[in-house]
């Protein structure tokens, strides 16, 4: 047929307008991709000053508590909106779901574009907010009344809302194309119970996206509205309520986090199963795992409130349903576990970060089972021990899952392999530097340090000190990350098509690497399941 | 690297010179009868309870730490095992194995029996820590930023401000940012009903031996109580972002003998006399 000859013209624009206008889910994932590690360094770097500001007792050079307060609130919205969310969704969702389930693009292609465009718009304003009147510094929580017009009188909340509000709506546009792609556009014979784990986690994130972030949204217009129009949603003194707006964020927020960590279980058991050379261990139970966590994630929101003062059947009534998600993690832990067992494992970078994760995530998830009781609560909420425990569960876990990923698909994505020597060395300097920063801030919160103080009575310097150096060499882990990147992009060395050998067997590695601009052009034959 | 070694050798003195006052403090029990709660250096674990809520929160802790730490030894002991046995070199041909029902129901019927041996003391102990029986007297807590009003109203509804003695005016001995000017004096042993609301912001007030952290939210006046059963001063810090000097309001609570507390009683009626807050809270009062 001669469309076949026309098949293989490449339409690529050049230049900034391959970019700027794409609508290719490569080019598009590359850019989330670049956005995310941009990101990190302003996060990161927000991270490295408020280490260096706790290192000793005192204060030691950020002389404006309010700018300490500014960089709490940053470092939160950077890390979760602009760091984990588009490398997770919108680079490794844009570039491997098309990839994985044998379809040559997303469903939306422009739709994509506008998604990307708004998430870079948002980081702006959020930067801008930093700086703009004082900054906002209301933790990334924005509890009214401290984020309300008396107490944040600048433009800077303001800005923060319209960043979120525009971050939210990329992720409103991406989760719609995400679902549109993957319940229509799989390769014939995937049926649901046949997809890889990740594109299982990805359907599963993206209808997280769409149920919760419109809840945000509307309680970002409540607040937004009374800073600016007299109204009084969350205003003690107009009728209105601070416990609202709690009770708004978190049933967003708790969501939110299982949107940063249910790609991650996509990732790690996509790289364990290929690294074992082995299929995934349990594979329903393990698809069913992350939809219950999902499912469960809309109802347990107010465990992260129980010092506000509910009554005390709420509480229990929380209590209970949070733990009730212990359940379904150590089902994906074990399977995990399971899935190595008796396999042939190779311990490149990708499977080192993978172990790496599963261990920070069973260190992190036993503390949330402590922190699930609402009576122990009280000895802990807003104390270290809540910052060790959701950096152990979610923010190295995901950043673990983040450099997994990478590692494990640069080569599809760049057709370089990275030096293998130079990866181990990251993973090891990492793994070191984060367990030194957050562990020892288990014990600082036991003893009962509070969280996003600017300055600690002098007993707690002994632990603030190792995890200021924890955090500086974490710092050295992720340079050395960029390092890895400069060697990889500037070598020789060519990845193949499969460069992971047999137990790769999802769809991405049958194409050339790096990608070809169009992949899947003509759909891949998927063996129909064995009659049982 | 020398500047390493300075700064290490610079906290090294700066720990050896809080080793005479933490020696005096340890000791300070056998000479006194009194005592102070807070941090230590090097600390890991809780400050000592005071109240009975905090020794149960401390007992149920101690079962979920160790059932927790055994599952975090387990997954390590596991993974160190896969690493020696199941690597390329030691085991060159992979199994197939996909599925074990046994396991897989073991696995998911495991975890919830702990989790049930857990909830039940847990329900236990949130049901006793809810309300206090027969509250003997009360205490009304309200968060400004940033500082703390205390009032007595079944004792002569007076209040007074509490704020933190700023570093340049901290005397040797004292802590540093949990040191306050006026002190809350409590009777020993008495179960007190405390009641918590904040003028402007949310604020928090958290004393970590007492096991006691309530949000103060303006509008909403909270409930908690309290029974202190050792004399001493405790410490505790606002655990709640309140604004630029959210590091800066202390908590202290002086814990007295109930004749001492009488005492104190009658001279802080004389020097706190009511102010004009005490009708910006009663009309906070009436609101609710």
């Amino acid at each position: 047929m001669s469309n076949i000859t026309h098949d293989h013209h490449d339409h690529r624009p050049s230049g900034w307008k391959r970019w700027a206008y794409s609508t290719n889910h490569k080019d598009i994932g590359t850019m989330y991709l670049v956005l995310s590690m941009f990101a990190a360094i302003i996060g990161g770097a927000a991270s490295m000053l408020m280490r260096a500001e706790l290192h000793e007792p005192g204060i030691q050079f950020i002389t404006d508590p309010q700018f300490y307060n500014v960089l709490v609130t940053a470092h939160g919205f950077i890390m979760v909106f602009f760091v984990v969310m588009p490398a997770l969704i919108g680079g490794f969702g844009n570039w491997f779901i098309p990839l994985m389930i044998g379809t040559p693009d997303m469903a939306f292609p422009r739709m994509n574009n506008v998604s990307f465009w708004l998430v870079a718009a948002a980081l702006i304003l959020l930067v801008i907010a930093g700086f703009i009147d004082g900054g906002a510094g209301t933790g990334w929580t924005v509890y009214p009344p401290l984020s309300s017009a008396d107490y944040h009188p600048g433009m800077a909340v303001d800005f923060g809302i319209l960043a979120l509000h525009l971050a939210g709506a990329s992720s409103i546009l991406g989760a719609i194309n995400f679902i549109t792609t993957i319940i229509n556009m799989r390769a014939p014979g995937m049926t649901f119970h046949r997809m890889p784990l990740f594109i299982w986690a990805m359907l599963l994130t993206a209808f997280l996206l769409l149920l919760a972030i419109p809840v945000l949204a509307g309680a970002l217009t409540m607040l937004l509205t009374d800073r600016n129009f007299g109204t009084a949603f969350f205003a003690p003194d107009g009728g209105g309520d601070p416990v609202l707006w709690q009770h708004l964020f978190w049933f967003f927020g708790h969501p939110e986090v299982y949107i940063m960590i249910l790609p991650a279980f996509g990732i790690i058991s996509e790289i364990v199963s290929t690294f074992s050379k082995k299929p995934i261990f349990g594979y329903l139970g393990m698809a069913y795992a992350m939809t219950s966590i999902g499912v469960v994630g809309f109802v347990v929101w107010a465990h992260h409130m129980y010092t506000m003062g509910f009554n005390v059947e709420t509480r229990a009534y929380f209590t209970l349903a949070t733990m009730v998600i212990a359940v379904p993690t150590g089902i994906k832990i074990f399977s995990w576990l399971a899935t190595m067992w008796g396999g042939s494992i190779k311990f490149d970078t990708p499977m080192l970060y993978s172990m790496g994760f599963i261990f920070l995530f069973v260190v992190g998830g036993v503390t949330g089972v402590t922190l699930a009781n609402a009576g122990v609560d009280m000895a802990f909420h807003d104390t270290y021990f809540v910052v060790a425990h959701f950096h152990y569960v979610l923010s190295i876990s995901a950043l673990f899952s983040m450099y997994a990923g990478f590692y494990y698909w640069f080569g599809k994505m760049s057709g370089k392999r990275y030096p293998e020597w130079l990866g181990r060395l990251q993973f090891w300097v990492t793994f070191v530097g984060v367990n030194l920063l957050f562990f020892p801030q288990h014990f600082a919160g036991m003893a009962g340090m509070p969280r996003r103080i600017i300055d600690y009575p002098d007993a707690y310097a002994g632990w603030n000190m190792i995890s200021s150096w924890g955090a500086y060499i974490s710092a050295v882990g992720g340079i050395l990350f960029f390092v890895v990147l400069y060697k990889t992009l500037t070598s020789n060395v060519k990845a193949e098509a499969n460069e992971w050998g047999v137990g790769a067997t999802t769809l991405e590695w049958t194409v050339d690497s790096p990608a070809p601009f169009h992949t899947h052009e003509v759909t891949p034959n998927i063996i129909p399941e064995p009659a049982e | 690297m020398k500047k390493n070694s300075d700064l290490l050798s610079k906290l090294l003195q700066k720990f050896s010179s809080m080793l005479p006052w933490s020696v005096a403090l340890i000791c300070m029990p056998l000479i006194q009868t009194s005592y102070a709660s807070e941090p230590q250096p090097w600390q890991w674990n809780f400050q000592p309870p005071a109240t009975p809520v905090m020794e149960q929160i401390i007992d149920f802790h101690n079962l979920m730490f160790f059932v927790e730490v055994g599952i975090v030894l387990l997954v390590l002991g596991l993974m160190v095992y896969i690493v020696v046995k199941f690597n390329s070199k030691a085991n060159p041909k992979p199994t197939k194995t996909t599925h074990n029902t046994t396991l897989e129901v073991l696995w998911t019927v495991i975890p919830i029996v702990i989790l049930i041996i857990f909830a039940v003391p847990s329900m236990k102990l949130l049901f006793f820590m809810e309300k206090a029986q027969n509250p003997e007297m009360t205490l009304k807590v309200t968060g400004n930023q940033w500082y703390w009003s205390y009032q007595y109203p079944d004792n002569g509804n007076f209040e007074f401000d509490s704020n933190i003695i700023p570093d340049e005016d901290i005397k040797p001995g004292q802590r540093r940012l949990l040191e306050v000017d006026n002190q809350v004096v409590l009777p020993v042993n008495t179960e007190i009903k405390v009641l918590l609301t904040a003028r402007d912001v949310m604020h928090n007030w958290a004393v970590p031996a007492f096991g006691i952290k309530i949000d103060t939210i303006p509008g909403r006046i909270n409930e908690t109580w309290m029974k202190v059963t050792k004399i001493g001063t405790y410490y505790g810090q606002c655990s709640e972002l309140c604004g630029v000097a959210h590091s800066r309001m202390p908590i202290s609570v002086k814990v007295v003998s109930k004749e001492d507390f009488k005492k104190w009683l009658k001279k802080a009626k004389s020097e706190f006399a009511s102010s004009d807050n005490n009708k910006m809270l009663k009309l906070a009062q009436l609101k609710k």
